[in-house]
C-alpha cells in the first residue's frame, strides 16, 4: 500500500525522505560547512600550517587576535593546522573508502556471480587477508615504503577496508543472482559481465553506499589511529590523528591543543554516522 | 445499502457502516467503504473480489491488526459485543481464542525457529492456561482433525520441513486450536497447487460441517467460493456490491461486475463449444514443421555438496521428450515438484540438461558455442512467474522492455527503439504514460503485461511461460491468457505454457503434458485429454480444479484424493505416481510403465491405462 505510493526510483524517495528528516538536513548541512571551512579557512589566516611563530609559544585560544585558536608548543597557528588536519583526514578518509569500495563492489560481485571454485577461491583469499592482523601489514607496509606518504597510508587502509566490503557485496549478490529478473537478462541474451554490470552493480549500490557512509568515520578513526602511533601523517604535516596525539601529551598543561582536534574529530563522526544510518533507513526496503 | 437479511441462526459477526482509510503521504486513501456483512453459526460466508478491492482490511480492521496509519470507523460486533476500539488486552483475548485466523502464506505466517507443535501448543497454553503437555496432546489431537499424516512426527518437525499444504493444514489446527466461533480465512489457498488447494478447501468444507462454527472465506477465486460458502459477498472498490446465497449470486448475478468475474473464472469445458482462442486445437497439427524438439532430457541437481564427500543427486526431469511445431502451443501441467520449471529453463539453456538434446530449428543448443547460443536467444523468450521479480527494481519500464533491443539490435537510433517500446507497450495494453514508471509502482497484472512487452519486442518465435498468472488474481489472470491468445494467433509463435492448473492450459493450448515428479504421464490433444483422461494423476488434476459451480463444487472437493507427491530425492520405485494412485496394484511397484502410444497423438505412461 505505502509502497505503491511513493513514485520515482530509489535514489529520488531516497532524496526525497532524507531532505524531510530535520536531524539529517543538520548533519549535512554541517558536514558541508566543515567541508568548506576546511578548503577555503585557511586562505583568511596569514599564516601557513608548517609556518612557526616564535614570539607566541603556546597561546591559549582567544589571547590574540592573529591565532584565535591559539597556537601549539612550536608557535604554529591552531587554526590552520586543525583545518589543514580535517582536510587531509577527510581526503584520507574518502579516497579510502573509494579504493575500498571500488576494489570490495569488483572482487565480491564477481566472486557471487561467478560461484562455485571461482567464488570458494575468492573468499578464501579473502579469508586469509581477514586472518592476518592488519596493524602488521600496516606497519611492513609504512617501513617498506616512505613513512607519513599519503598514497602509502591510503593504499594501507584500502587493503584493510575492502575486505569487509567484499563479503558484503558477495552477500548481496548471492541474494540478487537467485531473482527472476537476472535468469530474464540471461534469456535475453545478455554476457555475464553486461549482467553484472547492468543488473548487479546498479542493485548494489543501496547497500553499498549505506556502507561506504558509515565507513568513512571508520576510516577517519582508523587514520587518526594510525596518526596517533606515528604510523601514519608525520610532522610537520597534520592530520586530526596527529593533532590529537600531540594535543593528549600536552593535556594539562595546554588543554586547548586536544580539544580543538577533538572536536571537529566528533562533530564530523557524528554527522557521518547519522547521515550513514538515515541513508539506510531511506534505502532498506523493509522501510519503504 | 440495504438491511441485509437476517438469517434464522444466531450472528456471529455483523459488520456494520465499516469503512477504512489510510493516512499516506498524499492524503486519506480509501481502502473500504460502509461494509455492511454478517456471518451466522454455521455458515460460511465467501468475501470475493480483485485484489485491492478491499476484502482483507475489512476483516484486519475489526481483529485490530492494520497499521497504525489506519482510521477506522462504523461498526463491528462479535457475538454483540463491539470490537472497533476495544481494549488490546480484550481483543488478544479474542484472536486466537474465538476468532481464528487462516493467512494466505502459510511459510510466512509460521514461526520459522520454532516447532510446529510448540506453535500450536502455545496457542493453547495462552488461551486455556493449560500445561505444555496438555497443550502438546490438544495439538497433535488438532493435527490429526486436519488429516495431517504421522502427526507425532510432525510436531517436531520446523515450518521449513514441511511441504506447502502441510504447513496451511499446520495454520488451520493452530486457528482451530481453541474451538472458536468464528475461523476468517483469508486466501488460504492462492499459494498452493490445484490438488493442494482442492484438499484444504474440502478440509475447510469438512470443518465448516463438522464443528459448525461460522468461517469467512476471502478470496479472488470463485471455484473456492462455489466449493465451501454458503452465501457470497462482491467487493468492489472497497465497497460491498453484491450479496446473497452462493446458487443466486454464481448462478443468476445482479451486478454487471459480478457476471463478469464469473464469466471469467477459469472452469474445464469439454462440453461447451471450443473457444476462439482454441479453434486451432486438433486441426492438422502434423503437417507443421517440427521446430523444437527434446530428446531424452534429464536434468540432475547435486544437493547438499560440500568439499568432501559426496553429494546426492536430486533427478528433477526425467528422460522427456517432446516436439513442437512452429505455431504450436503445449502446455506443461503438474504440481510443484513435477519439473515444469526444469523443463522450461533446460529448454532456453538457462540451466544445462544433465543428459539429452534440446534441439531448436535444427540447431542443438547443448552445442552451440556461447555467443551463437545469445544470438539464438531472440528467437526463445520467456515469461516469468513472479511478475514483480522478473523485472530489474532500478530500470523504468521504457528501459526494461526496450533492454533486448540494446542487446540483439544494437545498431538501432535511440528513436527507433523508442517507437518499438511505445509500439509494444501499446500492443500488450500499456498506457504510454507509465513508460516512465518503475515496476513497485505498478500492480501484479501491469508488471506481467511489461514482462510479456520485454519478450516480445523481439518478435521471438517461441514463447515459454512459465506460471505466467499464478501470481494474479482471477481477472487479471483472464486477461493475461486472453492477451498471450491474440498474441500467438497474431505472430504465428509456438508457445510452451508451464502451469499447474489444467484450466488455464485448456483456453491457450492445443497439446498438453502432464509431469509428475520429472517424468512424463500423459501427452495428447487438449480436446482428448480433457474429454477422456487416460492417466489417473491427470484425472486427479482434472478433479482438483475449482470450477465456479455451486451445484457440482461441493461434490467436486468430497471427492479430492488425499496426499502429496513424495520428494524427488527418493521416489516411489516403479511408477511413480503409484504412493498416490488409487488403483495401484503390485506391477505399479515393480515395473516402471512404458511410454505407450495409444490412437496416433496421444501417449500415456501407466500400467493399466486400458482398463481404466
Amino acid at each position: 500500500m505505502s509502497e505503491a505510493a511513493v513514485p520515482g526510483g530509489l535514489w529520488r524517495r531516497a532524496g526525497r525522505q532524507l531532505a524531510g528528516n530535520t536531524a539529517t538536513r543538520l548533519a549535512l548541512t554541517v558536514l558541508i560547512l566543515i567541508a568548506l571551512v576546511a578548503l577555503l579557512g585557511p586562505l583568511w589566516s596569514p599564516w601557513r600550517f608548517d609556518q612557526l611563530d616564535w614570539q607566541h609559544l603556546a597561546v591559549p585560544p582567544g589571547r590574540l587576535a592573529a591565532h584565535w585558536l591559539g597556537t601549539d608548543r612550536l608557535g604554529r597557528d591552531l587554526y590552520v593546522r586543525t583545518l589543514y588536519g580535517v582536510r587531509v583526514s577527510l581526503l584520507i578518509s574518502v579516497l579510502a573508502s573509494l579504493v575500498s569500495l571500488v576494489i570490495g563492489v569488483t572482487w565480491g560481485a564477481v566472486a557471487g556471480f561467478a560461484g562455485g571454485r571461482t567464488d570458494e577461491w575468492m573468499m578464501r583469499f579473502v579469508d586469509v587477508l581477514y586472518s592476518l592482523p592488519y596493524l602488521f601489514i600496516v606497519i611492513i607496509l609504512t617501513t617498506l615504503f616512505q613513512r607519513g606518504s599519503i598514497v602509502v597510508l591510503l593504499l594501507a587502509i584500502g587493503a584493510v577496508g575492502w575486505l569487509t566490503t567484499a563479503r558484503i557485496v558477495r552477500g548481496e549478490t548471492l541474494a540478487l543472482k537467485r531473482r527472476e529478473f537476472i535468469e530474464a537478462a540471461r534469456a535475453l541474451g545478455l554476457s555475464n559481465s553486461s549482467i553484472v554490470v547492468r543488473h548487479i552493480v546498479p542493485n548494489l549500490l543501496g547497500p553499498v553506499a549505506v556502507y561506504a557512509t558509515l565507513t568513512i568515520p571508520q576510516m577517519i578513526i582508523f587514520e587518526g589511529f594510525l596518526s596517533f602511533l606515528g604510523l601514519g601523517v608525520q610532522e610537520p604535516h597534520a592530520s586530526l590523528g596527529n593533532l590529537i596525539n600531540v594535543g593528549a601529551q600536552e593535556m594539562q598543561s595546554a588543554p586547548w591543543m586536544l580539544l580543538t582536534p577533538a572536536t571537529f574529530l566528533v562533530v564530523l563522526l557524528i554527522c557521518l554516522n547519522v547521515l550513514g544510518d538515515a541513508l539506510r533507513d531511506a534505502l532498506d526496503p523493509h522501510e519503504r | 445499502m440495504s438491511a441485509e437479511h437476517l438469517p434464522e441462526r444466531a450472528e456471529v459477526l455483523r459488520l456494520a457502516q465499516l469503512s477504512v482509510s489510510f493516512r499516506t503521504a498524499t492524503g486519506l486513501v480509501s481502502a473500504a467503504q460502509e461494509v455492511t456483512l454478517s456471518v451466522a453459526r454455521g455458515e460460511c460466508l465467501g468475501v470475493v473480489g480483485a485484489s485491492g478491492a478491499g476484502k482483507s482490511v475489512s476483516f484486519l480492521a475489526l481483529l485490530g491488526l492494520l497499521p497504525p496509519n489506519a482510521y477506522v470507523q462504523g461498526s463491528a460486533q462479535f457475538c454483540g459485543a463491539e470490537l472497533l476500539g476495544a481494549a488490546a488486552r480484550a481483543l488478544d483475548r479474542l484472536r486466537g481464542a474465538s476468532i481464528g485466523m487462516v493467512f494466505q502464506d502459510p511459510m510466512t505466517s509460521l514461526t520459522p525457529h520454532l516447532t510446529i507443535g510448540k506453535q500450536i501448543a502455545e496457542v493453547v497454553v495462552r488461551h486455556r492456561g493449560v500445561s505444555w503437555a496438555a497443550g502438546r496432546a490438544r495439538g497433535e489431537a488438532l493435527l490429526t482433525r486436519v488429516h495431517v499424516t504421522d502427526p507425532g512426527r510432525r510436531m517436531g518437525q520446523y515450518p521449513h520441513e514441511l511441504s506447502g499444504g502441510m504447513r496451511q493444514r499446520a495454520m488451520i489446527a493452530i486457528a482451530l486450536a481453541c474451538e472458536p466461533q468464528l475461523l476468517i480465512a483469508d486466501e488460504p489457498t492462492t499459494s498452493l497447487d490445484v490438488t493442494i488447494q482442492a484438499q484444504i478447501l474440502a478440509l475447510l468444507a469438512e470443518l465448516k460441517r463438522e464443528q459448525g462454527m461460522a468461517m469467512v472465506l476471502i478470496t479472488h477465486d470463485l471455484g473456492a467460493v462455489a466449493g465451501v460458502a454458503d452465501r457470497v459477498a462482491v467487493m468492489r472498490g472497497g465497497r460491498v456490491i453484491e450479496t446473497g446465497p452462493v446458487g443466486v449470486v454464481l448462478k443468476r448475478p445482479r451486478d454487471p461486475y459480478t457476471r463478469a468475474l464469473v464469466d471469467c473464472a477459469p472452469q474445464l469445458a469439454p462440453e461447451r463449444a471450443p473457444m476462439p482462442d482454441t479453434a486451432l486445437a486438433g486441426s492438422e497439427p502434423p503437417l507443421r514443421a517440427v521446430a523444437l524438439s527434446l530428446t531424452d532430457v534429464s536434468v540432475e541437481f547435486p544437493v547438499g555438496a560440500r568439499w568432501f564427500g559426496r553429494a546426492a543427486r536430486l533427478s528433477a526431469l526425467r528422460q522427456v521428450s517432446l516436439e513442437l511445431a512452429a505455431g504450436e502451443s503445449l502446455g506443461v501441467v503438474g504440481e510443484s515438484g513435477s519439473g515444469k520449471s526444469t523443463l522450461v529453463r533446460a529448454t532456453l539453456q538457462l540451466l544445462r540438461p544433465t543428459t539429452g538434446r534440446v534441439v531448436w530449428m535444427g540447431a542443438a543448443l547443448g552445442e552451440l558455442p556461447a555467443g551463437e547460443l545469445r544470438a539464438l536467444r531472440k528467437d526463445l523468450q520467456i515469461i516469468f512467474q513472479d511478475p514483480l521479480g522478473s523485472l530489474d527494481p532500478r530500470l523504468t519500464v521504457g528501459e526494461i522492455v526496450a533492454e533486448p533491443l540494446l542487446v540483439q539490435a544494437p545498431q538501432l537510433t535511440a528513436t527507433a527503439r523508442a517507437a518499438e517500446t511505445a509500439a509494444v507497450l501499446e500492443r500488450v495494453g500499456l498506457p504510454a504514460r507509465l513508460t516512465g514508471r518503475y515496476p513497485h509502482e505498478l500492480s501484479g497484472g501491469e508488471c506481467q503485461r511489461v514482462g510479456i512487452a520485454r519478450a516480445m519486442i523481439l518478435k521471438p518465435r517461441l514463447l515459454v511461460c512459465d506460471e505466467p498468472v499464478s501470481a494474479l488474481d482471477t481477472p487479471t489472470q483472464q486477461q493475461i491468457v486472453s492477451l498471450l491468445a491474440d498474441l500467438k494467433r497474431e505472430s504465428g509463435l509456438s508457445l510452451l505454457f508451464v502451469s499447474h492448473n489444467l484450466a488455464l492450459v485448456q483456453r491457450l493450448c492445443e497439446r498438453v503434458l502432464v509431469l509428475y515428479l520429472g517424468r512424463m504421464m500423459e501427452l495428447g490433444p487438449a480436446s482428448q485429454l480433457y474429454a477422456q483422461p487416460l492417466h489417473p494423476y491427470t484425472r486427479e488434476l482434472l478433479g482438483a480444479v475449482p470450477i465456479p459451480d455451486p451445484e457440482l463444487q461441493p461434490a467436486r472437493l468430497s471427492r479430492v484424493l488425499a496426499g502429496e507427491p513424495p520428494s524427488p530425492l527418493n521416489p516411489p520405485s516403479g511408477c511413480a505416481y503409484r504412493t498416490r494412485c488409487p488403483h495401484a496394484i503390485p506391477v505399479c511397484r515393480e515395473k516402471v510403465p512404458a511410454w505407450e502410444a495409444v490412437d496416433g497423438a496421444r501417449r500415456v505412461a501407466c500400467h493399466r491405462w486400458r482398463e481404466l
